[in-house]
């Protein structure tokens, strides 16, 4: 215990304002598609010298105040299917566990380096194929000029949809339909194991409950929060039993985050569903160049390649985080412009009726 | 008949609750130490953190929530129900 409460960093005004304004940023996107904001918060504070469990501790602990309200915002405008979310979201606790345990095998096992290894290949592999997917699907909704129609179930998710396995059937809102919870716990356990892995539950939560169930991209990203919350919830009651979260840290990231999920949340009310996609495939694209860009570091470390200068290392490092960064700010940005432009056409459009009106 | 469209801003609930926050973030910095301590003890000290995340939330979340409907970003009017 003496060794945790020793490794208290000191806070000073820059880095009160730095994890504010991360938080910030983390929020908005999470606001927007449910999740993010952790690929970057964690690294974040590691950067500051704060040891790796307590990052991932203090993380988590903010995650879960953040997604309630987020979820609690979304809520009100009828985005939220809380069942589904609480359903997925305790199947996603034991995915956290089942993926936690796997780590510290291969921790054991293959050491720090192994770890990081496992982690950014799982990176490389899960953001290419389903971000990959997830932003082909928006140029084609963008290019087929029915961004602004109704989402519909796609041929994967109207099959699941259609079979019937009595006595685990369902009824969800977002999905309007029944479905057997033997589909949604493999997928609230890979959700968990993604949280579990790369801190990002959300970039396979989301697609799934798109693709796999049928939800519409709004439904997906708001019941999102709620799994969040619950795996927030659970993991952070296991971290602190240890003594690990650092609060204030946790504290000050969610005085930011709490400002920019109810922006993020309020910005979908002006977007295209399309948008969601968009912003949720740019994020994962640019964060697997990311953490592409660290497996050579790691495959030296390992000795499976030649070892690396440590200036070559330092800047892979430091290019891979200022990448991770870019993700974020380009999704801050777009939510911003999108929800801008989308409150410029209300004002418009409520102008040009009030003239109408004017007239008549 | 015309509806209007004008709400009364809650200015006086961002306040409380903005006032609320900053005592509660101001004791958290003053008292780090103590806190620290005390939150590092884990067991069944675990359900502190817990406990402050979900007041936090609470308030600040209730401060951030006003804060921005006072300066006028509020969610679209017609697209308040999403399917």
């Amino acid at each position: 215990m003496h060794d945790i409460a020793t490794s208290f960093i000191n806070l000073d005004a820059i880095t009160i304002l730095y994890l504010f304004g991360v938080g910030f940023v983390g929020g908005l996107v999470s606001g927007f598609i449910g999740s993010g904001g952790a690929f970057v918060l964690t690294p974040g504070m590691m950067s500051l010298g704060v040891p790796g469990l307590m990052a991932v501790a203090s993380n988590m602990c903010h995650k879960f105040p953040k997604a309630l309200v987020g979820a609690m915002k979304r809520f009100k405008y009828g985005q939220v299917d809380v069942k589904l979310g609480l359903i997925l979201g305790v199947s996603a606790e034991a995915g956290v566990l089942y993926g936690a345990g796997i780590q510290e095998k291969i921790k054991a096992t293959y050491g720090d380096a192994g770890s990081n290894l496992y982690v950014s290949v799982a990176f490389v592999v899960i953001l290419a194929t389903v971000g990959g997917f997830v932003l082909y699907d928006a140029w084609k909704t963008y290019k087929s000029g029915n961004a602004n129609s109704e989402e519909k179930a796609g041929k994967l998710a109207s099959w699941v949809q259609s079979i019937n396995i009595p006595g685990t059937m369902v009824y969800f809102k977002a999905l309007n339909a029944r479905v057997s919870i033997l589909f949604t716990i493999p997928l609230g356990f890979a959700t968990g194991m993604m949280a579990a892995t790369i801190a990002v539950g959300g970039f396979v939560g989301v697609p799934s409950m798109i693709y796999v169930l049928g939800a519409p991209s709004l439904m997906a990203s708001a019941t999102e929060l709620v799994i969040a919350f619950v795996m927030g919830l659970g993991g952070s009651l296991k971290y602190a039993l240890h003594g690990m979260v650092d609060i204030r840290l946790a504290m000050i990231i969610l005085a930011g985050s709490l400002f920019g999920i109810q922006l993020g949340a309020i910005g979908t009310t002006y977007v295209k569903p399309f948008m969601i996609k968009v912003v949720m495939g740019l994020i994962m694209v640019i964060v697997l160049f990311s953490r592409g860009l660290m497996v050579p570091v790691y495959l030296s470390q390992l000795g499976l390649i030649d070892k690396l200068g440590d200036t070559s290392v330092k800047l892979l490092k430091n290019s891979s985080f200022a990448i991770m960064i870019f993700a974020l700010l380009l999704g801050a940005f777009i939510v911003l412009r999108a929800m801008w432009q989308g409150k410029q056409a209300e004002k418009l459009q409520h102008a040009s009726g009030a003239l109408e009106h004017g007239k008549v | 008949m015309a509806q209007s469209t004008t709400k009364r801003k809650p200015v006086g609930a961002m306040i409380v609750m903005g006032v609320i926050s900053i005592a509660l973030y101001t004791t958290l910095l003053l008292k780090q130490d103590m806190i620290n301590e005390t939150f590092a003890k884990g067991g069944m000290y675990a359900l502190l953190p817990i406990i402050t995340a979900f007041v936090f939330s609470y308030f600040h979340g209730g401060f951030t929530g006003h804060f921005w409907t006072v300066l006028g970003v509020e969610a679209a009017r017609k697209k308040k129900e999403v399917k």
